[in-house]
């Protein structure tokens, strides 16, 4: 079992803050991959992310054109595979150059994708909660490039006022 | 190849950013103004159907499909010969990059074997030109709503070609928020035109969905909107879809045109114009020319064919370029991100 980290988020700020908490221990080739459910957050998070990163330019939606290139402290990659059933399109989008290219890169709607992942990467899994605005926020580590850096990200959180459990 | 018409430029525009494949050829006067000649539009709608959106190895596939019969009968209706144009234009961005290449190398070749002038135009730029087509008489500075699947923006343009950026989306596009909204009420897709039905037959006012004002600035943000639709319908599952469909899109009319009319009241706009695929919806178009008329702007409504995605609108962007600028080189790229760079 994969180390996981449960946070509650009450508003898309606090949602933007656990964004924020793991921009700032971001590595060169990190991926992110977010899953969930219309509306639950997965661009605010995105905003947070690359808000984090020292991202100057509006963070929008890439469900149109599928990838957005940003300039930050790391290049960021925002994809979005909201549209794509069949694992050969996927081939499109160049995901191992992406990877590669030293920059961080966040996927929405991955885990339609999995088979076309690496093996290792961070997936962020977004529920709506009973309130209008709870997020339950699942923050698991497949594979073991997260694994060192847990214990920092439970005190970045902390440091933001968000509680882990 | 033709001699250059003394009294008019003749242009083949092509257009496959997304999910049309589109031909068009567009004759531009020596006073400057528009004529379409012929404009084919092959959709592809059908085949996204049954994804819920454009999927882009299929886009790219039907395209290759469609390119040469498109060409052949846009040329057919304008009744010229193979090659007897003065340029050939495409859109170079922004779009998918496999739909793209599709349209400009098959520009690029044109261009070669014909041996007249190779134009790229982008997109944006050409929805801007929608407005131009039908209406010689276009009163600047006009203010320009352009709303569709991937780009919501409010522009300020004070003759063809010059323009600049007022307000964006800093999220969801518009109609993505259609497309997106429509697909988790299971409506289908595209996701504008049928919710544009079924609001007819909903109350508009049944549910106070939030408009996002983003302080009275002139960006638009609909991500949480869209969250609002999914808020509510979990809360009542039992909700009518057609008054969620019609408190949804009055809601985001309700943005748009009061963002557009403080736009153009900042821009001091003679005229106000929509595009994009976003402004075929009726309510939109019902709002705007009542807009137009309280303020004492002339609102102009480009046919619902040159709003949605076309060729005839490239053609003229193309036209333009070419008169302003001059063909581009035959090395140039696609560019699926390609901005609208402020040109005034």
């Amino acid at each position: 079992m994969p180390p996981e980290l449960l946070v509650v988020s009450n508003s898309p700020d606090r949602t933007r803050a656990v964004a924020a908490a793991l921009a700032e221990l971001c590595r060169p080739g990190d991926l992110l991959v977010l899953t969930g459910d219309l509306g639950a957050g997965k661009t605010a998070f995105c905003q947070g992310f690359g808000a984090a990163l020292g991202v100057r330019s509006p963070i929008t939606s890439p469900t149109f054109t599928l990838h957005h290139r940003y300039e930050g402290r790391l290049v960021m990659h925002h994809l979005d595979v909201y549209r794509i059933e069949q694992l050969d399109e996927t081939v499109e989008l160049g995901l191992e150059e992406l990877f590669e290219s030293g920059g961080v890169t966040l996927i929405e709607w991955g885990d339609t994708i999995r088979p076309a992942l690496p093996a290792q990467y961070l997936e962020l899994s977004l529920e709506l909660g009973e309130g209008d605005d709870d997020r339950l926020i699942r923050i698991g580590s497949v594979g073991d490039s997260w694994a060192d850096r847990m214990a920092a990200l439970i005190e970045g959180l902390a440091r933001r006022g968000v509680a882990t459990c | 190849m033709s001699a250059v018409n003394a009294t008019r430029t003749v242009l083949l525009g092509i257009e496959t950013s997304c999910d049309e494949t589109a031909a068009s050829v567009v004759a531009r006067r020596p006073d400057g103004s528009f004529e379409v000649v012929s404009s084919v539009v092959s959709s592809q709608i059908d085949l996204h159907a049954r994804y819920g959106g454009v999927v882009p190895e299929v886009a790219s596939r039907a395209h290759i499909e469609r390119i040469n019969p498109v060409v052949a009968e846009a040329m057919r209706e304008a009744g010229l010969q193979l090659g007897e144009v003065d340029a050939v234009a495409a859109t170079v961005g922004p779009g998918l990059v496999g739909s793209l290449l599709v349209g400009v190398s098959a520009a690029k070749a044109l261009s070669l074997v014909w041996g007249v002038p190779f134009v790229g135009v982008n997109h944006l730029e050409a929805h801007l030109f929608a407005p131009l087509l039908e209406d010689p008489g276009v009163a600047f500075p006009l203010l320009v709503l352009l709303v569709s699947g991937g780009h919501t923006m409010l522009l300020g343009m004070d003759r063809p070609g010059g323009y600049r950026l007022l307000g964006r989306t800093v999220d969801d596009a518009a109609g993505e928020a259609f497309d997106k909204v429509a697909r988790y009420l299971g409506l289908g897709y595209p996701g504008g035109p049928v919710i544009d039905r079924l609001a007819l037959e909903g109350n508009p006012t049944a549910i106070a969905f939030p408009r996002s004002m983003l302080h009275d600035g002139l960006d638009f943000s609909f991500s949480g909107l869209k969250t609002s639709v999914v808020n509510h319908v979990r809360r009542h599952p039992d909700v009518a879809a057609a008054d969620v469909a019609a408190s949804f899109q009055e809601a985001v009319v309700d943005v748009l045109v009061h963002k557009a009319r403080l736009a153009a009241a900042q821009l001091g706009a003679a005229g106000m114009s929509l595009a994009g695929g976003v402004a075929a919806n009726t309510r939109l178009r019902a709002r705007w020319l009542a807009a137009g008329e309280a303020d004492g702007r002339r609102a102009h409504l480009p046919s619902l064919a040159y709003c949605t995605d076309n060729a005839a609108m490239v053609a003229a962007a193309g036209l333009w370029r070419l008169a302003e600028q001059g063909p581009s080189a035959l090395d140039c790229g696609v560019d699926p991100n390609l901005s609208l760079t402020p040109a005034v």
